[in-house]
């Protein structure tokens, strides 16, 4: 483990200890089951997960963007999930350090949450992109993508939006796999590959779907995608310890490109 | 329309306002007190996940949050409690199986850090304990690059 740095650097700010701990007993399934999830913690950000992709080299980031999509949908569900997806293409802009398209993006963004209903503090958010954005800030401009994720979600939970919530998370995390399948597909490695593993996540992302309202959940879109995601989780769920093969790869990689296909059509929602 | 605006506009506050106020002040405090120790990895290129657990822990009890780690990152999960009733607390990591994690921990009584560098993607388990001292509200974040 390489933390030894950043350890120094927090004993010599709190005169802590430090110390390897013993290992405790292991946890039984019971325990495991009880375990807390949450929205904000279990769910990793794109930016998580684009973090981990760069480590064996940067891929190329301004590959991944997409033409831009259509800021006009009526469907609420839609418009979370689409402001999801938005979420996780400014990650990319940031990742590629490119500072107009982030611009564009944070635009989008604010549109996005304006048909919403969304407070100004979202709104605001859209000027900090710019302005980070301007000065090429990109640690900045990652936390303020987070944070406008966030802002999002308070304000749908403050406006009784409770449901739209997880549409948001779900949007970002099948765009984010987007890009970094397409990225793993482009250099191919198994190392890189096993951050494509994550059958938790799209477990969670279910059961919080299967806990929506009736009225969102029988939307075409919605069980649309709702019903794919079985599929998807499939496809996330490889062997510990080993990579997905490039077919495995690309598999998913259709499967999650079909549904932000269907995200972003402007036909299909009702 | 001007007073209509203003009436709009005073039910938006108080709406906001209650979902601010689901958290109690010693959730918002543990949050403080947690933020202000990450300060430190986030000096080394750790960026803060902007999301957070708080709650009560009773003595001898612990709260198990999952979370799902990429194999490549590191990370560093962080607690703190409110205030020093809590006398120690400590925080342990355990892989998908349940199977405890050898992490690298940093312990100051109300205050404690553990670092994991995972080598497989997928669901973790962190584990914050109270080992000694009162019923607590403890907060837990994580940073990671």
């Amino acid at each position: 483990m390489r933390f030894g740095i950043a350890t120094r650097a927090v004993a010599f700010l709190a005169c802590g200890t430090i110390v390897f701990a013993a290992e405790p007993a292991s946890l039984s399934q019971d325990q495991l089951a009880k375990a807390i999830k949450t929205d904000s913690l279990t769910i990793p950000t794109p930016g998580e997960l684009f973090a981990a992709l760069e480590k064996p080299g940067k891929p190329d980031w301004a590959g991944q963007y997409r033409t831009p999509i259509p800021t006009t949908y009526r469907n609420r569900g839609q418009i979370a999930l689409n402001l999801g997806g938005l979420i996780a293409d400014g990650f990319i802009a940031v990742e590629a350090q490119d500072s107009q398209q982030v611009k564009n993006i944070g635009t989008d963004i604010v549109k996005l949450a304006k048909a919403l209903g969304v407070s100004e503090n979202v709104l605001s958010r859209g000027n900090s992109i710019n302005e980070f954005a301007e000065n090429s800030e990109w640690d900045a401009l990652h936390e303020e993508l987070e944070a406008t994720q966030n802002e999002v979600k308070t304000s749908m939970q403050s406006h009784r939006d409770q449901d739209l919530v997880i549409l948001v998370s779900l949007g970002g995390w099948i765009r984010g796999t987007q890009a970094v399948s397409a990225a793993v597909i482009k250099n191919y490695d198994e190392q890189s590959a096993k951050v494509l593993r994550q059958p938790a996540v799209v477990s969670f992302l279910r059961t919080k779907i299967n806990d929506i309202g009736m009225d969102l959940k029988s939307e075409p879109l919605v069980k649309s995608v709702d019903e794919q995601l079985a599929a998807v989780e499939k496809l996330v769920t490889f062997q510990s310890g080993k990579g997905p093969t490039l077919d495995e790869v690309k598999k998913l990689n259709a499967a999650v490109t079909k549904l932000m296909e269907e995200i972003q059509s402007k036909g299909d929602a009702k | 329309m001007k007073k209509r605006g203003l009436i709009l506009a005073g039910l938006t506050f108080f709406a906001v306002a209650a979902f601010v106020c689901a958290e109690t002040d010693d959730e918002v405090e543990a949050h403080r007190q947690v933020l202000d120790l990450t300060g430190a990895f986030q000096n080394e290129g750790f960026k803060l996940r902007d999301g957070h657990w708080a709650g009560q822990i009773k003595p001898a009890e612990r709260a198990l949050i999952a979370v799902n780690l990429y194999a490549g990152n590191q990370y560093w999960f962080s607690a703190a409690a409110a205030n020093s009733k809590a006398k120690k607390i400590a925080i342990e990591l355990y892989d998908e199986a349940g199977k405890p994690l050898t992490t690298e921990n940093y312990n100051e009584g109300e205050r404690a850090s553990a670092g994991f560098s995972p080598t497989t993607s997928g669901q973790y388990f962190v584990a914050v304990s109270l080992v000694e001292g009162e019923l607590s509200t403890v907060c837990l974040v994580y940073s990671y690059k």
